[in-house]
C-alpha cells in the first residue's frame, strides 16, 4: 500500500506518523508551507485523511481532494469533519470509540476530586513550605455528592459506574430516557443542574449542543456546583462560564476542553477552585497505541476491501 | 457538666472547640508557653483529654494527670495514644471510626488518579502558558491497572470497593485473611508490592508495622510503580523513598503523611512524578464536623455513665 497517499493533519502521535510513514505514501499537512498549493498538486494522490480533535477534514479539505475515499480520525468526537458532505460523496469516516472511554471516564472523576478536594492547590501548598506555617483550610467531600451527566453514552456511562463506587446518586440528560438504567432522567440540562451537585459534560459536540451549557444552566449548578468539562469546548459558553467563576455564581470547575485550544482564559488562572487541563482526556501511553492501531486497522481494512472496523459514515 | 475538665491537646477544630467550650470546662495546651507550666496549674483539674494525629496522650502525659478518666481522640488513628498505660490505668478511649472512611478512601483514589494521569503538572502546564507551544506528554492509565491494598480494614476495603469500579484487579496484605473470594490475599508486602502497579498503604501504625514498606517492598513495586500512602509517614521508610524517586527505582507516588509533619524532604519537590498532600485525609467540612460530634457525643456518654459510642478501651 506504499502508492497510497495518506494525508495527516497535525502532528498527533509519532508512533501512528511512524507507522502510517512505513505502509502508505504520508504526506504531512503541518510541515507545508503554502497548504492551498500542496492540496492543488496532490489532488490526485491522497486518497485518505487522518485528523484529530484539533483539525478535521472540513468541507474545503474534502472539495479539494477529489480521490478522498476515507477520513480516520485520532478521536472518538466527529465534530471537526463535515459528515453531510462524507455522506454525500461516498467518503467512509471511522473513529476510535471504546478504547479510549475509561481514560476519558477517569480524568473526569479525577478532575471531580482534584476540584472538590483542593488536591494541585494542596501540593502547592506543601511545595511552598506553607504547611510548616499551619494547615491547609477545609474542603468538600466527594462521596455522595449528586452527580449530574449530560449525555448517557460510553462515556457518560463509564463516568456513571465509576461515581456509585464513592455512593454519588447519578443524575442525567440525554436526547431520549434510556430504558436500561436506575439513573434520575431530567428532561432539561437546567433541572439536571439544579438537582446535581456536580455537573459532566459527556455528550458529542453538534449544532444542537453548542453551549449547552449556558448562563441559565450554570446559575442552576450555583455557588456550591462544580462543572466538569470533558467533552468539547464549545458545549460551554466560555465568557459566561468566566463570569460565574470570578463572580463566585458557580462553585468551581474542572476543564479539559476549552474553546480555543490552547487558549485559555487567565483570569481562570488566579482561581483556586478551578483545575485546568490542556485536552489530555485520552493522553495515556496505553490508549493512545491503541487508538493509533485502531486507525491503521481502519485504513488497512478499507484498502485491502475489509469491512471497517469502526466505521462511522 | 461544667465541673468536668477537658484538655484539647491542639487547635484541631474551631467547631470542636466550641462544642467543648459550652459544654465542659476546657483547657487549651496549646494556649500555655510549655506543657510543664499547664500541667502545674491544671494537672488535677483534667478530667479527659482530647488528642488528634499530631499530640494524643503519651505515657508522661497519662502519668501527669492524676484524674484522667477517657482520651477521646480526633482521629481514627491511635499511634500517638499510650494504649497499654491507658489499660493499665483503667482509662478509656475512643476514636473517630467510619465518619471519616469516605473521605480517606476518596482521597487515595484521588492521589492515585492525579500522580499516574499528571493532573497537577497539567494545570500547572496550563496556568505557566506552556500548552501554546505544545501537547504535554502522555502520562499513564489508571483504569484496569492492579492495586494493591496493605491493610484492608475499613479505609482498605473503601478504596478497594473504588478501585473495582475502575476495572483494577485488587490483591492484599492483612495481619488475617479475610473472607472475600475477590481479593487475591498475599501472606507479605513484599509479595503484595510484586503483584501490583499500586500499591495503597492503607494499615493502622504500630510497632510491627513501622516501615513495613520498606526498600525490599519498594524494589518489588518497582519503576512502573506508585505508592498512595494515607495510612502513617512512618509506615514508609521515607529515606529509601525519597532514594527511590530519585533513581527511577519507583515509578511515583502520592502522599498525604509523612514522617515528621508538617515537614517534607525537599528532594520531592523536585519531582514532577509525586503528589505531596498536608494530612488532609480527612480534611473536609462536612466529615470534620461529624468526628466533632462523636468526639463530644462520646464524652458525654461517659460522664453521664452511658455506653461508649465507639469505644477502642
Amino acid at each position: 500500500m506504499e502508492a497510497i497517499g495518506v494525508l495527516m493533519l497535525c502532528p498527533m502521535n509519532s508512533y501512528l506518523e511512524q507507522e502510517l510513514d512505513k505502509r502508505f505514501k504520508l504526506f504531512r499537512y503541518w510541515t507545508q508551507p503554502k497548504q492551498r498549493e500542496f492540496l492543488a498538486q496532490q489532488a490526485e494522490s491522497i486518497r485518505a485523511i487522518v485528523g484529530n480533535s484539533n483539525s478535521g477534514a472540513d468541507a474545503d479539505i474534502i472539495d479539494s481532494l477529489p480521490k478522498l475515499e476515507i477520513v480516520s480520525s485520532f478521536s472518538v468526537g466527529l465534530d471537526r469533519i463535515d459528515l453531510l458532505k462524507c455522506k454525500e460523496k461516498g467518503i467512509r469516516v471511522t473513529n476510535t470509540p471504546d478504547v479510549l472511554t475509561e481514560d476519558v471516564a477517569d480524568l473526569a472523576i479525577g478532575l471531580m476530586l482534584a476540584v472538590l478536594r483542593r488536591i494541585c492547590e494542596c501540593d502547592k501548598y506543601v511545595r511552598s513550605g506553607a504547611w510548616k506555617l499551619g494547615d491547609f483550610k477545609l474542603t468538600t467531600k466527594f462521596s455522595g455528592k449528586r452527580v449530574g451527566i449530560i449525555g448517557l453514552g460510553r462515556i457518560g456511562l463509564a463516568v456513571a459506574e465509576r461515581a456509585e463506587a464513592f455512593d454519588c446518586p447519578i443524575n442525567y440528560y440525554s436526547r431520549s430516557k434510556k430504558a436500561n438504567t436506575n439513573y434520575t432522567y431530567y428532561g432539561s440540562v437546567v433541572e439536571l443542574a439544579s438537582n446535581s451537585d456536580i455537573l459532566v459534560v459527556a455528550c458529542a459536540l453538534t449544532p444542537e449542543t453548542t453551549h449547552i451549557v449556558n448562563r441559565e444552566v450554570m446559575d442552576a449548578l450555583g455557588p456550591k456546583g462544580v462543572l466538569i468539562n470533558i467533552g468539547r469546548g464549545p458545549h460551554v459558553d466560555e465568557a459566561e462560564l468566566v463570569s460565574a467563576l470570578v463572580e463566585g455564581r458557580l462553585g468551581g470547575a474542572g476543564l479539559d476542553v476549552f474553546e480555543k485550544e490552547p487558549e485559555v482564559p487567565e483570569q481562570l488562572f488566579g482561581l483556586e477552585n478551578v483545575v485546568l487541563l490542556p485536552h489530555v482526556g485520552s493522553g495515556t501511553v496505553e490508549t493512545r497505541k491503541v487508538m493509533a492501531d485502531l486507525v491503521l486497522g481502519n485504513l488497512e481494512a478499507h484498502f485491502s476491501s475489509k469491512p471497517l472496523l469502526t466505521p462511522v459514515v | 457538666m461544667e465541673n468536668v475538665g477537658v484538655m484539647m491537646t491542639t487547635p484541631m477544630s474551631a467547631y470542636l472547640e466550641q462544642q467543648l467550650q459550652q459544654r465542659f470546662t476546657l483547657f487549651k495546651l496549646w494556649e500555655s508557653s510549655s506543657r510543664t507550666q499547664f500541667l502545674t496549674r491544671r494537672a488535677d483539674s483534667v478530667n479527659a483529654v482530647v488528642g488528634d494525629t499530631k499530640i494524643g496522650a503519651d505515657s508522661e502525659l497519662i502519668d501527669s494527670l492524676p484524674r484522667l478518666e477517657i482520651v477521646s481522640t480526633y482521629s481514627v488513628g491511635l499511634d500517638k495514644i499510650d494504649l497499654d498505660k491507658c489499660r493499665e490505668r483503667g482509662i478509656r478511649v475512643t476514636n473517630t471510626p467510619d465518619v471519616l472512611t469516605d473521605d480517606v478512601a476518596d482521597l487515595a483514589i484521588g492521589l492515585a488518579l492525579t500522580t499516574l494521569r499528571r493532573i497537577c503538572a497539567c494545570d500547572a502546564f496550563v496556568r505557566s502558558g506552556s500548552w501554546r507551544n505544545g501537547d504535554f506528554q502522555l502520562a499513564t492509565k489508571f483504569s484496569g491497572k492492579s492495586v494493591g491494598i496493605l491493610g484492608l480494614g475499613r479505609i482498605g476495603s473503601a478504596i478497594a470497593k473504588r478501585a473495582k469500579a475502575f476495572g483494577c484487579t485488587i490483591g492484599y496484605h492483612s495481619r488475617t485473611k479475610k473472607q472475600i473470594t475477590d481479593y487475591m490475599y498475599h501472606s507479605n508486602a513484599v509479595d503484595l508490592a510484586a503483584n501490583c502497579r499500586i500499591l495503597f498503604v492503607a494499615c493502622s501504625l504500630t510497632d510491627e508495622t513501622r516501615h513495613i514498606v520498606n526498600r525490599e517492598v519498594i524494589d518489588a513495586l518497582g519503576p512502573g510503580g506508585v505508592l498512595v500512602n494515607v495510612g502513617r509517614g512512618a509506615l514508609v521508610d521515607e529515606h529509601e523513598l525519597v532514594s527511590a524517586l530519585c533513581e527511577g527505582r519507583l515509578g511515583g507516588a502520592g502522599l498525604d503523611v509523612f514522617e515528621n509533619e508538617p515537614h517534607v524532604p525537599e528532594l520531592f519537590f523536585e519531582l514532577v512524578n509525586v503528589v505531596l498532600l498536608p494530612h488532609v485525609g480527612t480534611d473536609t467540612v462536612e466529615t470534620s464536623n461529624t468526628m466533632a460530634d462523636l468526639v463530644v457525643a462520646n464524652l458525654e456518654c461517659h460522664f453521664l455513665k452511658k455506653p461508649l459510642l465507639t469505644p477502642v478501651i
